[in-house]
C-alpha cells in the first residue's frame, strides 16, 4: 500500500492483487450503511474498488466481459468512502473537484483502465467471488483476484490529475 | 402476400444479438485501424491498439466487446405487403431475451425507471417504419449508456447560423470529454421535432462511416468540418490526449417547421455495435 503513495500521475502499471467491483447502486448502499453506522460487507480500509458490472459468465470462464464504467456517476459517494478508508478506485473518465480534494486529503488514488475493452480485460481476472448485494445482479459486489491488470494513474495521492485542471 | 412467422423473427433477432455484441462493425473497425495508423501521440496509439486487440479477442473468445451490452434498440423496416403471423414486438423482445441469455451478455434493463429493482435483459426499444415491398429489415443497435448519457437536444431559433449549431455539437463532445469512451462516433439529427431530431441522431449512428470523396454535399461538408474541429479538441482515446477524439460525424436531416430548428446529438463510444438482417 505504501507503494501506491509513490505512484505519479500518468504512470502506467500492472496491478496484481484484490479489487472489489462496485458501481451505482452498490455505492448508494455502502454510503447509506456508513451513514447509519452499520457494518459494511467489505473492509473498506485499504481496499480498491473497480467501477465495473460484468456480463454474465460464459461456461469455462471465471468472468465475462468486464471493463470499467463511467466514474463520475460515483462522485457523490466517493468522498465518504475515502473518509472511511477506501484507498483506490479504478474506472474511466474524469472526477469532480470534490473527489480530487478528497483523494488528496485522505491519500487515495484513482486509476483508469482500458475503456470499452471489456473482453480484453477478462484475461487479467483469475478468480471471482460474490461478496454482497447479489440481488443487484451485475451491480453486485464481487471480489476479483487480478494479475497484471493494466492501470494508468489518473489522480495521484497528491490530487494531481492526468486530465489537468478544470 | 408474403408471409412470415413470429418465430422466424425471434430467431433472426437472436442471431443479431450475437453478431452485434461479438463482432465489431467492419466500417468501425476500419476507422479505428486508420486512426491507429495515423495517431502520433504514443499513449493514444497504445490505447487504440488495445481497442483493436479487444475486438479481436472478443470475436475469438465469444465475449462481449464491451460489458455494457446496452439498451437493445431495434429498427424495423417493415414492407407493407408482408403478413406477420404472431406478435411482432413480442417476437423481437423474445429474441432479445433469449439471445442475451444464451450469449451471456448483461442484464442491464430495469423494468421501472424510478423504482429500479432487479435488472433483466429486455425489453428493448422498437422503432417501426413501414416501407414499400414485402421484406423486413431488422437492425439491432445495442447502445451503451456511458455514451447515451451524454446525449443533448437543443431547440434553435430558425434564424440561427450554422456556426451556432456547430458550436453546440462541439460543446456536446467537449462535455462528454473522457467519460464516454472516446474516440466517439457522433450522430447528429437536424430538423423535424424534438423527438424526431433525437431519433435521427440515433439513426445517424447506423450510417456507414466513410471517407469522403472530392465532391461533397452540404451535409458531407458539415460532417467533415465538424470532424476536423472535434479532432482538434485533443481529448483523444480515453481522454488522455491525441488527435483521435472522433472517428466520424454522421448527420441526418429532415424537414422542419418555420418556427424552429431542432438539433440533437447522440454520442457513441468507439464500440459502436450494430447488425442487420433482411427477412
Amino acid at each position: 500500500m505504501k507503494k501506491m503513495n509513490t505512484l505519479k500521475v500518468g504512470q502506467e502499471l500492472f496491478f496484481s492483487g484484490i479489487i472489489y467491483t462496485a458501481r451505482d447502486q452498490a455505492h448508494k448502499r455502502l454510503a447509506e450503511a456508513i451513514k447509519a453506522g452499520k457494518r459494511l460487507p467489505i473492509e473498506l480500509k485499504g481496499a480498491i474498488i473497480y467501477y465495473c458490472g460484468p456480463t454474465q459468465t460464459p461456461k469455462g470462464k471465471v468472468i465475462g466481459s468486464c471493463g470499467p464504467t463511467t466514474s463520475s456517476r460515483m462522485d457523490e459517494f466517493t468522498p465518504l468512502l475515502l473518509k472511511s478508508g477506501l484507498k483506490g478506485m479504478i474506472g474511466k473518465g474524469n472526477r469532480s473537484q470534490e473527489v480530487k480534494k478528497a483523494i488528496k486529503k485522505y491519500k487515495g488514488i484513482y486509476f483508469v483502465t482500458y475503456a470499452g475493452c471489456g473482453a480484453l480485460l477478462n484475461k487479467y481476472v483469475k478468480n471471482v467471488k460474490k461478496i454482497a448485494y447479489g440481488d443487484l445482479g451485475p451491480e453486485a459486489i464481487l471480489k476479483l483476484e487480478v494479475k497484471d491488470f493494466p492501470l494508468i494513474v489518473a489522480i495521484d495521492v497528491n490530487g494531481r490529475s492526468v486530465y489537468g485542471q478544470d | 402476400m408474403k408471409k412470415i412467422k413470429a418465430v422466424q423473427i425471434t430467431k433472426a433477432v437472436m442471431e443479431l444479438v450475437k453478431r452485434a455484441n461479438f463482432s465489431l462493425r467492419k466500417d468501425v473497425w476500419t476507422a479505428l485501424r486508420k486512426a491507429y495508423v495515423g495517431e502520433k501521440n504514443s499513449r493514444a496509439k497504445n490505447i487504440l491498439k488495445a481497442v483493436l486487440d479487444n475486438t479481436a479477442y472478443a470475436k475469438k473468445e465469444n465475449l462481449a466487446i464491451c460489458q455494457d451490452t446496452g439498451m437493445p434498440i431495434v429498427f424495423v423496416q417493415l414492407g407493407q405487403n408482408l403478413k406477420i403471423f404472431g406478435n411482432l414486438k413480442a417476437a423481437i423482445n423474445k429474441g432479445i431475451e433469449a439471445g442475451y441469455k444464451k450469449y451471456c451478455l448483461r442484464n442491464s434493463i430495469v423494468a421501472d425507471p424510478l423504482l429500479r429493482g432487479k435488472s433483466g435483459f429486455s425489453p428493448g426499444i422498437v422503432h417501426l417504419d413501414v416501407v414499400l415491398g414485402d421484406k423486413m429489415k431488422i437492425t439491432l443497435l445495442p447502445k451503451g449508456f456511458g455514451c447515451e448519457n451524454k446525449s443533448q437536444l437543443k431547440m434553435f431559433k430558425p434564424t440561427c447560423g450554422i456556426e451556432e449549431i456547430k458550436k453546440f455539437i462541439i460543446d456536446t463532445v467537449k462535455n462528454a470529454g473522457a467519460d464516454a469512451c472516446p474516440p466517439y462516433v457522433i450522430g447528429v439529427g437536424i430538423g423535424g421535432t424534438a423527438d424526431y431530431a433525437s431519433l435521427l441522431a440515433k439513426k445517424a449512428l447506423l450510417k456507414k462511416l466513410t471517407t469522403y470523396s472530392l465532391q461533397l454535399t452540404t451535409i458531407q461538408q458539415l460532417e467533415k468540418d465538424l470532424l476536423l474541429a472535434i479532432n482538434r479538441l485533443n481529448i483523444g482515446p480515453m481522454g488522455l490526449g491525441g488527435q483521435t477524439t472522433a472517428l466520424a460525424v454522421n448527420v441526418l436531416t429532415y424537414p422542419t417547421h418555420i418556427a424552429g430548428l431542432p438539433v440533437a446529438v447522440n454520442i457513441s463510444c468507439h464500440a459502436l455495435r450494430s447488425a442487420s438482417i433482411i427477412l
